[in-house]
């Protein structure tokens, strides 16, 4: 029987690391789950959200969470502009799935490699006072780089979950992925909401991708750990679903923190898949979401 | 093209294959040739369920690694010869399929693709944590000098390859002109209308995903004798499955030649690449036709053909 406290302490490390994971998702449960747009590549942009980071971090010394808020506005940019790409080669021609899967595969693996080719393979690491330091609350020790992420991330899921409901452009975009046909009536252009929902998508990786590098070094390659991860966390959240996407990645966080506690790490990448495959054949609709 | 001409060019391809075989002496023709034939296999073999039924499948590394790894297993408890391999790690690479198809293909493809892309990381994390195949250390396959046919082994397995590509790209000829083609061909282009005709739908799609997984599995079980050392990065190798989809894509999806085609050009353009450029240049170049191809030329190259030839008339 293992220690008490070192369960407690595998627990609540898989709290904070399933907040981080919430961060990763949510640009896919906009892109996905909201806009039908099976983004592969999303993680991509969290890996190069983390590279710009560690770009304005090492060269002017920028606080990380800073540089990845700062990156958002040109991610949202780049955003728009890969919606437009999308719209206007298949979506609008009306052969999305098959093509649009390929394309955002396509788009996954050269930005990786172009991130090998302009920064190198290496591993990169961001400088702040945080990290390195814990909070000790009697036996339990709290990493701040694994805190700092999993309150920006929380924050940033309440700030989007507040303009989803509140603003107009919000409830459009809410709107249009529910009926794009009702949208239109009300003289709502769903093109037009798309894209500015997919660069908001693309803005919350810049952030993720901050947070990303605060937790561990970073590599190129490292986004492909993401892409199942996050789509776990979305399909088994319920497409769509906020706050189920934000209990699946605490779900998922917390399993995987206790299997690479007590078993062994190298399974942690397979756990996703686990939830991932019974959600899919047993309960499509996820665990707040409408059946598939 | 009829089809007695069809069979009798692809009989004359391996003979002329055989002979050329034998005419070479320089292992290197071996080495490129093999490479060349194993991803024309996945490429069709992609192509069965991704072309014609339009199911994108993101595992091919999965299938093909699987099939590898079997093989690396039973060549350690039994050695037997490789024909035997190839049958053991196309039969698990096609149960794999077929477990997966029934678990997700109840649902939209994109669900399906997304599976896929996980059961390739989950896999690898198997074979990782399998110390009996090597583990994350890998393997090492004592390749014979000889293969059983005269020749070195590497002659042998180009033979090997030779035979399975033709034999591949024959039956997806012929899954592409049966019933089960045309019926796969209405999945693709409206799947409720398809059920809603009588197209077992389901039932088709599950075999679709089974036959291609057995050939990729097929494709991986000489793979270890091929390297001679096999380790997950290597096996799991995103590349496999980039160019997988890459290949038909750019050849072509809805035809059996379209994958051939493809798998030509981009092996050619990648060892060209190879030797001029660097190997992480060769697979932007890959991402880059692709992504290229299919928003500009979503038909691919055959699709351009069949273009200009409509054009002229």
């Amino acid at each position: 029987m293992p220690d008490p406290s070192a369960i407690l302490n595998a627990v609540v490390a898989g709290v904070l690391l399933g907040g981080f994971y919430a961060a990763v998702a949510l640009g896919i449960a906009i892109a996905f789950g909201m806009l039908d747009i099976p983004n592969l590549s999303h993680p991509a942009f969290v890996v190069m959200g983390a590279f710009a980071t560690w770009v304005l971090n090492s060269t002017f010394g920028i606080d990380p969470v800073l540089s990845g808020l700062l990156m958002a506005g040109p991610f949202f940019v780049l955003g728009v502009l890969l919606y437009k790409l999308y719209h206007a080669c298949f979506e609008s021609r009306g052969e999305a799935p098959l093509q649009g899967l390929a394309f955002f595969f396509g788009i996954l693996f050269i930005t990786e490699v172009v991130l090998v080719l302009t920064a190198g393979a290496d591993y990169r690491s961001v400088q702040a006072d945080y990290i390195g330091v814990s909070l000790n609350i009697g036996s339990l020790t709290l990493p701040l780089r694994m805190v700092v992420p999993f309150v920006v991330s929380i924050g940033m899921l309440l700030g989007l979950q507040q303009f989803l409901t509140r603003s107009f452009t919000g409830r459009a975009i809410l709107a249009v992925s529910q009926d794009k046909l009702a949208l239109q009536l009300m003289g709502v252009s769903p093109t037009r909401i798309k894209a500015l929902a997919f660069g908001i998508s693309i803005a919350t990786a810049a952030v993720a991708g901050s947070l990303l590098i605060i937790i561990q070094p970073v590599e190129p390659s490292i986004g492909r750990d993401f892409i199942g991860r996050a789509f776990a966390a979305v399909v088994l959240g319920g497409m769509g679903s906020f706050w189920g996407m934000l209990i699946a990645s605490i779900i998922l966080g917390i399993t995987e923190s206790i299997v690479s506690d007590m078993w062994n790490p190298s399974w942690a990448p397979a756990i996703a898949f686990g939830f991932l495959l019974p959600t899919l054949a047993f309960r499509s609709g996820g665990l707040l979401g409408r059946k598939l | 093209m009829s089809n007695l001409r069809f069979w009798a060019s692809g009989l004359l391809l391996v003979l002329v294959g055989w002979l050329l075989g034998r005419l070479v002496s320089n292992e290197y023709a071996f080495f490129a040739g093999y490479s060349v034939l194993q991803y024309i296999l996945l490429a069709t073999a992609w192509n069965i369920l991704g072309g014609y039924a339009g199911y994108v499948n993101f595992g091919t590394a999965a299938f093909f690694a699987l099939g590898a790894y079997v093989s690396v297993a039973l060549n350690k408890l039994y050695a037997p010869p490789l024909p035997v391999l190839i049958v053991a790690g196309g039969v698990a690479s096609g149960l794999v399929g077929l477990l997966m198809g029934s678990l997700t293909l109840k649902l939209r493809g994109v669900f399906f693709s997304i599976a896929t892309l996980a059961l390739a990381i989950v896999s690898q994390a198997v074979i990782t944590n399998w110390e009996f195949v090597g583990g994350a250390s890998g393997a090492y396959v004592l390749r014979p000098r000889q293969g059983p046919l005269g020749g070195s082994y590497i002659e042998y397995l180009f033979y090997t390859m030779l035979v399975m590509a033709v034999a591949a790209v024959a039956l997806a000829r012929t899954i592409e002109r049966s019933r089960f083609g045309y019926g796969l061909a209405a999945i693709r282009d409206d799947e409720a209308a398809a059920e809603a005709s009588g197209v077992p739908t389901l039932k088709l799609k599950l075999l679709a995903t089974v036959a291609s997984g057995t050939l990729m599995g097929m494709a991986g079980a000489p793979l270890p004798f091929y390297v001679a050392y096999l380790d997950p990065p290597s096996a799991f190798n995103l590349a496999y499955a980039v160019n997988t989809i890459a290949m038909p894509l750019v050849g072509g999806t809805g035809t059996w030649i379209g994958p051939v085609l493809g798998a030509i050009l981009l092996t050619v353009v990648q060892e060209t690449a190879m030797v001029t450029i660097s190997s992480a240049a060769n697979l932007l170049i890959v991402g880059l036709l692709m992504v290229g191809f299919i928003t500009l030329a979503p038909n691919g190259i055959v699709g351009m053909v069949r273009k200009i030839r409509e054009g002229r008339r």
